[in-house]
């Protein structure tokens, strides 16, 4: 098995869908000649050609809208918005078409489509280049939110994107872009769509986290007993994966480096207090970043979790 | 049945300064000896800035930056012919305006370094800060023009953003709403060529992008992006018809962006050698040199003073912002809201004194 870091398991994944279905196609700024500004789509348009990977003009609501239209029409375009903060600009789209068509055409047109973007913080890039908005897009019917932790999760839940009959937007940890590497299977496979993993076992306490802040709890946490859960797909997320093991261990602890107010981890939170208070022994609680504007660089190591505040989260748990 | 032609249109190019620094002055009449001097000082300084700029990124002094290496003529040129109350948006690559106006050297160097308190604009400037999401700033300059119109004050307000933006909606909202309330506002587009990878026939099947004024309504024009004097007598025009109530412009500033995107891209991969050789020979500041010798405007020593004062105006500002104190953690929630919210306030706490 060939050791991958992610850009490459996306490019492959992609590379293997585009052959299997003829129907998949990939549009946005940049992906063609130039294979992408982080080079994911690197070598698709020489091997499927300019009409299959598509260059289009600086028009974010444009490619979003028309890969709606594609979608709709019986093709699987794959469009990619250069960077999470620019996805804004095609909210209209995204949230008022691309979301509702199944339910307003009650289910005669659908839209599988899959929006991929780079997100979260971690790179020391300019304003609008690291956002960390994911709970936005989770609270919009319609749409799937998928956010792989590593290279293994992104080629197999990308290639379930790429397979799902409604829209997913997929977001790529751009941090974890080139630092991680791993066994990645060459061939074919998929990991399922609402589905997380439990990345390690234990008694104590519970760890809920996604994305690029998987990595930073692994590094964190040392030998407490933890559960620890990649959660993987955020809308719709496994509850009953952290119901299970919040059960057993009693303590719930949620890393996000998204903000805390109106953050995903909010809606875990109370899932485990609805449906598991009975089970707790300490109050649930959040790692999340300051509720402020995503600063530039400068301050960017201020406002990212970090290895102290988790362990420190930790602790405070299990003193109860 | 019948077919009539309604309307047709002419698309005009401005160039006064050939590449060898001659002058049509069946044109435009000469500028006068001090305003090409200032023009000179202003487009010496940002190439400098520009220089300074990227060895700062590649020494790990400054995050990613922008070079505008080559796009100094349209920058000053249009710069140069405001007048301190107008109002400026400005996109993300705009260093030659910055300077031109006057702002804080090491502010602007303190921004690229990944420090936001280099975007706080002194108060006597109307300079919005450094947008980097394309295009988008376009209807925040119509905004800016609507109130200008209503409050009645006799100011231009400027809009500057690449081919690029073209191809956004809100340029298109944008424009359209100040043609139909015919406001204040000049958009300043430099085509220069690409948008990261992608060629400017990939943003527009027009043939030029001055044209796209005609269907909202107001006057578009091209000028020769590297001549400063062509730029600077289209802007002008512009203004004084903006501040009398004529409305908008449209100006396309036909030019070439010489380096690569940003210090982040790689241009070879995507654009040819021999494109951009072509275009070096039409370097701006060489083509305003020659016209200077032409007209006993540059003599070495003029030269090598100039050179010389922006080399300190940038290594003073280099060290001023290298003496400035890293920003303080306050900086985070200072500027988010005007007041704390009750969560923000736990959370300084907590950031600036461990957990209560
Ligand atoms: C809305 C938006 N989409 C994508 C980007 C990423 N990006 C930054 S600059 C750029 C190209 C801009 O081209 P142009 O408007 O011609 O300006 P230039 O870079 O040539 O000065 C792109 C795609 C962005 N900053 N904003």
């Amino acid at each position: 098995m060939a050791q991958l870091n992610m850009v490459q398991a996306i490019n492959l994944a992609l590379r293997q869908e585009m052959e299997r279905d003829d129907r998949v196609v990939v549009l946005g700024e940049d992906v063609g000649v130039d294979g992408g500004v982080f080079r994911v789509t690197e070598g698709l348009q020489e091997r499927f050609g300019a009409e299959r990977v598509i260059d289009t003009p600086l028009s974010e609501s444009a490619i979003t809208g028309t890969a709606i239209g594609m979608a709709a029409y019986g093709l699987r375009p794959v469009a990619e918005i250069q960077f999470l903060g620019f996805l804004y600009g095609a909210m209209e789209q995204f949230f008022s078409h691309g979301a509702r068509i199944r339910a307003r055409s009650r289910g005669r047109f659908n839209v599988p489509m899959v929006v991929r973007t780079p997100y979260g913080a971690g790179i020391k890039a300019p304003e609008l280049h690291e956002e960390s908005t994911e709970a936005f897009f989770c609270h919009m019917p319609g749409i799937k939110v998928v956010i792989p932790s590593g290279p293994y999760t992104a080629k197999g839940l990308l290639t379930s994107a790429l397979r799902d009959p409604d829209p997913v937007l997929f977001l790529e940890p751009t941090r974890l872009y080139r630092l991680i590497r791993e066994e990645v299977p060459e061939d074919e496979y998929t990991l399922p769509l609402g589905q997380a993993r439990t990345v390690r076992q234990g008694n104590d306490v519970t760890i809920v986290a996604w994305g690029s802040m998987l990595e930073r709890v692994l590094k964190s946490i040392g030998d407490v007993s933890a559960d620890v859960i990649d959660l993987l797909t955020l809308n719709p997320f496994d509850a009953e994966a952290i119901l299970a093991s919040v059960r057993k261990t009693g303590r719930a602890v949620i890393v996000h480096e998204a903000l805390k107010t109106g953050g995903f981890g909010a809606e875990i939170a109370a899932t485990i207090a609805e449906e598991g208070i009975l089970h707790l022994r300490a109050p649930v609680l959040r790692v999340a970043a300051p509720d402020v504007t995503m600063p530039l660089a400068k301050l960017e190591d201020s406002y990212l979790p970090t290895a102290a505040h988790i362990k420190k989260a930790i602790d405070e748990v299990m003193r109860y | 049945m019948s077919e009539e032609v309604l309307a047709t249109f002419d698309v005009k190019h401005l160039s006064v300064l050939d590449v060898e620094g001659n002058l049509d002055r069946t044109q435009i009449a000469p500028p006068d000896d001090a305003l090409v001097r200032r023009m000179y000082e202003c487009m010496v300084l940002s190439r400098v800035f520009d220089e300074r700029a990227l060895s700062l990124q590649r020494e790990g002094r400054l995050g990613t930056y922008p070079s505008i290496l080559g796009q100094e003529a349209a920058q000053v040129g249009s710069a140069i012919a405001l007048e301190q109350p107008d109002w400026v948006f400005p996109a993300f690559r705009e260093s030659g305006v910055h300077l031109t106006l006057g702002y804080p050297v090491d502010q602007l160097f303190q921004y690229w370094g990944g420090d936001e308190r280099g975007m706080r604009i002194p108060d006597n400037m109307n300079i919005f800060p450094v947008c980097v999401a394309v295009g988008t700033h376009i209807p925040h300059a119509v905004g800016a023009a609507l109130a200008a119109k209503y409050r009645k004050d006799p100011i231009v307000v400027v809009a500057y953003f690449g081919d690029g933006a073209t191809s956004k909606g809100d340029f298109h909202e944008g424009l359209n709403m100040a043609g139909v309330l015919q406001l204040p506002v000049v958009f300043i587009c430099q085509n220069n060529q690409w948008a990261i990878s992608i060629p400017v026939k990939g943003q527009t099947a027009a043939a030029t992008i001055a044209q796209k004024a005609i269907g909202y309504g107001f006057d578009g024009i091209q000028v020769d992006g590297n001549d400063v004097f062509a730029v600077h007598h289209a802007a002008q025009r512009a203004f004084e018809k903006a501040r009398s109530g004529g409305g908008p412009t449209f100006i396309e500033c036909l030019t070439y962006r010489l380096s690569d995107h940003t210090t982040a891209d790689d241009a070879g991969r995507y654009r040819r050698a021999d494109e951009v050789e072509a275009w070096r020979v039409k370097d701006p500041l060489l083509r305003l040199e020659r016209y200077m010798a032409k007209e006993d405007l540059l003599t070495d020593e003029y030269r090598a003073e100039v050179r010389n004062r922006a080399v300190q105006t940038v290594d003073d500002a280099v060290r001023v912002m290298e003496e400035h104190p890293p920003p303080a953690v306050e900086d985070l929630f200072t500027h988010t809201l005007a007041q704390l919210t009750p969560r923000q306030a736990r959370q300084l706490k907590e950031v600036t004194h461990g957990p209560a």
